[in-house]
């Protein structure tokens, strides 16, 4: 109320102090018009050339870090589908050096096995029994004229004889029926063989085939991240969407099993570094040497994934020699053994402490502990060593997804980036175009708190009729 | 292969540099418990026990426990009936605890009750015994009706000092007398917090149902 009255000019009289405050502030707006819409337009276009350029810096930054993310992304994708072309021509080498080069061998083994049943089957061709003779002899005696017993006894040794020529010629026969068939039934291993040949070659084309069809798929993707179109863009930024998402779920089952494996070592480890030892006020030093094996198990995965050439987070490893990759590869699986023979010992550990602690709750309850041999209670025991020992072989593969993680989770958040500049850029140049309309808005408000000098002025300029001095506007107008 | 070997270095040295940031406060707890021993409180030595059976189930590695009868004159060490600081191994500490329960086992059966009840005298071994071990909570548990009685000749009206002690009683009966006028009881224990709390401790707390003995480990 103080700081109120100090404006009055009257503080006896607050109508009238007001009335000559309204006025003389009337005749200073009025007087201070011209620069005051200036003073307002320029500060607003200031404030909106600002904004319109920091949002135009910002797409323009955005742009760069789009074509950049283009870059690596595609440059990425290459290399990818480059080792997937690679891999599928190893397949199609492996194909033709394994089965289509030894063709010429097949081919000499066909044509074996095709002259031999050419021969098998010429052997098997029927024979016809001998003309009978005997028929000929046989009209001869009987155009004999006379002869009477004498023909006769002739004619039954002839019937002996013949009888046994007979018997004797069909045994032959049935002979060579038998040989012929015994032939035939030899040449169905040959046509077996020779059908199984061919169809090994057809399923070799087949896949042949099919190896053909992939590479020309990779080839195609190859070509169109070549030429660096949207459509190839767009497809690896969702894969790495995808991929990102399928790496998170495997990572957090992951967590999921180094938080176990913490568990079960973490009380043993204070056994080893004590258990009064706090590093922070509640961060136990066991609980953190228990965390540091865990990471370590970890640790170790990586580099032994990595000198097995499965995973390429560190090109360290991967640009060693052979010799010296294998020492490396040695040296993390002796150490994952060691440390997952550790894990094993505390697993066991635990499970001790845990039954002493038991037995001595039951010692203070003054109740006497049942005590139980069976295989039963070891069951838990042997379960928790069998976890202890496989644990850190288990967390070693995360490697796999911890690489496409890295790899993908960089495309999704330069694509992020991205859309989060434009939305920038779009809100401040938004902001620049309200600004300025906001000038000319806060010109007319100018003006309105000002209206009856203006109506003034416009009256007596109505009133000398002259055009000289340009009458004042009451709309909103740059002021000049 | 410069870089790995760093890196593998640089593992090796971790737990170093662990160690070397180590908090060095002391986060255990340290419990001294006053049993009462005069007239027929002596009787309620079951419930003692039952305490002392709560906080070696319940202390941990690197805490400490004592346990001290009250009698005529109580600022003395031959009063400890037993005292330990828990080793860091867990598996030690067990052992430990075994053993001081079988010390409290054979004081349990050779209590005697004693004429007078030196509580102040107590209080203040209790606080000199803390203040040595110095863990990180320091725990005062007065196991008595909180009837002092003191023989002659005996001084203890001056003031002690508990600074930075939990103190709590626990068990507190009420005497015959209290229950003519259950003022006396209320006063008594408004004497008792007056005492401990212009004494410097941080915290005065009463326990008679043995239900609830996790207030003594809950630490503020």
């Amino acid at each position: 109320m103080n700081n109120l009255n100090s404006w009055l000019f009257w503080p006896d009289q607050v109508a009238l102090s007001l009335l000559a405050l309204f006025f003389l502030l009337t005749i200073f707006l009025y007087a201070a018009r011209i620069p005051a819409h200036s003073v307002i337009l320029s500060v607003c276009n200031l404030a909106g050339h600002a904004l319109r350029f920091t949002a135009r810096w910002l797409m323009v930054t955005a742009e760069g870090l789009r074509q950049r993310n283009k870059t690596v992304l595609l440059a990425h994708g290459q290399a990818e589908v480059t080792s997937q072309v690679e891999r599928e021509f190893e397949r199609v080498s492996a194909l033709v050096s394994k089965e289509l080069g030894e063709y010429p061998a097949l081919q000499r083994k066909m044509m074996d096995e095709l002259t031999r049943i050419e021969d098998d089957y010429l052997k098997c061709g029927e024979v016809p029994p001998p003309p009978p003779e005997w028929v000929d002899a046989l009209s001869t005696i009987a155009n004999l004229k006379s002869g009477g017993d004498i023909a006769k006894k002739m004619l039954d040794d002839l019937h002996k004889s013949v009888q046994k020529i007979h018997d004797k010629t069909i045994s032959e026969y049935r002979k060579a029926y038998e040989g012929r068939h015994k032939i035939l039934k030899g040449l169905m291993p040959l046509w077996r063989s020779v059908d199984k040949v061919v169809k090994n070659l057809d399923t070799n084309m087949v896949n042949l085939g099919s190896n053909a069809k992939a590479i020309d798929a990779h080839m195609t993707r190859y070509e169109e991240m070549r030429a660096k179109t949207d459509k190839s863009e767009h497809t690896l930024a969702i894969s790495a969407f995808v991929q990102l998402g399928i790496s998170s779920l495997v990572m957090l089952i992951a967590v999921g099993g180094a938080f176990i494996n913490f568990k079960l070592i973490a009380l043993p480890m204070s056994e080893m570094v004590g258990a009064s030892d706090y590093i922070t006020s509640n961060l136990r030093t066991s609980d953190v040497a228990a965390l540091v094996i865990v990471l370590m198990e970890a640790t170790m995965g990586v580099f032994l994934l990595e000198s097995l050439r499965i995973t390429h987070l560190f090109p360290t490893i991967a640009s060693m020699n052979d010799q010296l990759r294998k020492r490396v590869m040695w040296a993390a699986l002796i150490l994952l053994i060691i440390l997952a023979g550790i894990e094993s010992s505390l697993a066991l550990m635990r499970d001790m402490l845990i039954a002493d602690k038991a037995a001595m709750l039951h010692d203070l309850a003054t109740v006497q502990p049942i005590v139980s041999d069976s295989l039963l209670t070891h069951i838990p025991m042997i379960g928790q060593m069998v976890m202890g020992f496989v644990l850190p072989f288990v967390l070693a593969f995360v490697a796999i997804p911890l690489e496409v993680m890295v790899y993908s989770l960089r495309t999704v958040a330069g694509v992020l980036l991205v859309m989060l500049m434009r939305a920038i850029s779009f809100v401040l140049r938004f902001s620049a175009m309200i600004l300025h309309r906001l000038g000319r808005i806060l010109v007319s408000v100018y003006d309105i708190s000002i209206v009856l000098p203006l109506l003034l002025e416009r009256w007596v300029i109505s009133l000398r009729g002259s055009a000289s001095p340009k009458p004042a506007k009451l709309t909103p107008g740059r002021a000049s | 292969m410069k870089q790995f070997k760093y890196l593998i270095l640089a593992l090796l040295l971790l737990p170093l540099v662990l160690s070397g940031c180590a908090d060095n406060r002391s986060h255990s707890n340290g419990v001294y418990l006053l049993i009462d021993t005069s007239g027929t409180y002596a009787e309620q030595i079951t419930k003692a026990r039952k305490i002392i059976n709560y906080l070696l189930a319940n202390l941990n590695a690197g805490d400490s426990l004592a346990v001290a009868k009250v009698e005529s004159k109580s600022f003395s060490e031959k009063d400890i009936v037993a005292k330990v600081t828990f080793d860091r191994r867990p598996s030690q500490a067990n052992l430990e605890k075994r053993a001081f329960n079988q010390k409290v086992e054979a004081f349990a059966k050779s209590i005697k009750g004693s004429a007078y009840t030196d509580i102040t005298g107590g209080l203040i071994q209790a606080a000199e015994y803390l203040n040595e071990a110095n863990p990180g909570h320091k725990t005062i548990i007065i196991f008595s009706d909180l009837q002092e009685e003191l023989g002659k000749g005996t001084i203890r009206d001056f003031p002690i000092k508990l600074t930075g002690i939990r103190v709590m009683a626990v068990n507190v009966t009420k005497l015959s007398t209290d229950n003519t006028d259950p003022r006396r009881y209320l006063d008594r224990l408004a004497w008792w917090e007056k005492r401990v709390r212009d004494a410097g401790a941080t915290e005065w707390l009463v326990i008679n149902d043995l239900e609830h003995l996790d207030k003594i480990l809950a630490n503020p």
